[in-house]
């Protein structure tokens, strides 16, 4: 294990699990501990490494759930077949050690002063980062406006769906609107399909209050919304994306 | 074959580079599309990672990691402008 961190320079560091959150029956909120961490800008991400007795190592990146200035957070999803996320969401337990790198990447990331408004679309976990911007925005910038549309497969798979619906109560300027893509409740009167350039239309701010979106999911969403926003004038340097794959990721 | 976005490189090329290289600007060799790293299409399913124009789709970059060392291939870029 490399000594201490020196700054600006990007090393592994040992991170203790202080407190598991359950957020869905396949996402769990992981808070760590990292003596030296450097504050993060909200959109960033994290890789994590874990070390098995054989010496056998895997990483996987993460986005980083809470916003700068709260505890270190990370919310994971697990895919079956993973071999990172079962671990992360399943086995570890408060007081375990894992090794964090980061706070990385510098593109896909909104602070306050960057203004809106913003277009906020995610897919699944993609919400990660996402959440990570609105918890910025609602400690400071709630005056930004800001939308946020998300793709879900059914209303149980939402992740931090109580914390939204109470800062979308909370905040005037704050609109959280869900689609549900394969199974809706009961009664259900939102969106029930995929997104496409007519839902996009409808709930994405126009171009012309010049709008700042971000699209984070798995690349196949990422893709359509993209196109889709750009389709409705977005100039494509406005639309910043963050693609994980075929599913699950980060 | 699916792929991801350069974000996903984040931690590999800024340990090996120091600074953040998501937000430095590439240009295609091939087609002269020019763009944050962010935005390339990364293949890394794979021991190494492959990330490719998202224009193109030419390869610009191939990292490959060992133990004790890194092998960066960046022949398939024009330039890479790197934020300092």
């Amino acid at each position: 294990m490399a000594g201490t961190a020196v700054l600006g320079r990007l090393t592994w560091q040992p991170a203790e699990l202080v407190e598991a959150i359950d957020e869905t029956s396949r996402a769990r909120t992981l808070v760590f501990d990292v003596p030296e961490w450097m504050q993060h800008r909200a959109g960033q991400h994290l890789d994590v490494r874990l070390t098995a007795e054989d010496g056998y190592r895997a990483e996987r990146s993460y986005s980083i759930a809470s916003a700068p200035g709260e505890p270190l957070a990370i919310t994971v999803e697990r895919l079956d077949d993973g071999e990172v996320s079962p671990y992360l969401v399943d086995e570890l337990r408060p007081g375990d050690r894992i090794e964090l790198r980061g706070p990385v990447g510098g593109y896909f990331v909104w602070e306050p002063d960057r203004g809106g408004p913003i277009f906020l679309a995610a897919g699944g976990s993609g919400v990660v980062p996402l959440m990570s911007m609105a918890r910025t925005r609602a400690l400071d910038g709630a005056d930004v406006p800001a939308r946020l549309l998300y793709s879900a497969r059914t209303l149980d798979e939402v992740i931090y769906r109580e914390e939204l619906e109470r800062l979308a109560t909370e905040q005037p300027e704050l609109d959280v609107v869900y689609t549900l893509t394969r199974g809706q409740p009961e009664g259900w009167t939102g969106y029930a399909r995929r997104v496409d350039g007519e839902l996009l239309a409808e709930t994405a701010w126009p171009a012309h209050e010049s709008p700042l979106a971000y699209v984070c999911g798995p690349t196949s969403f990422v893709e359509a919304v993209a196109e889709g926003l750009v389709g409705l004038g977005y100039p494509p340097k406005r639309v910043k994306t963050e693609r994980f794959g075929a599913t699950g990721g980060r | 074959m699916e792929y991801v976005d350069g974000n996903a490189m984040a931690g590999t090329l800024g340990e090996l580079f120091g600074v953040e290289m998501t937000i430095a600007v590439g240009v295609c060799a091939a087609c002269g599309n020019t763009g944050e790293v962010a935005a390339l299409h990364v293949y890394n399913r794979a021991p190494g990672a492959v990330l490719r124009c998202p224009t193109c789709e030419s390869v610009l970059m191939r990292v490959v990691r060992g133990p004790d060392r890194t092998w960066l291939d960046l022949s398939g870029l024009r330039t890479l402008q790197i934020p300092v």
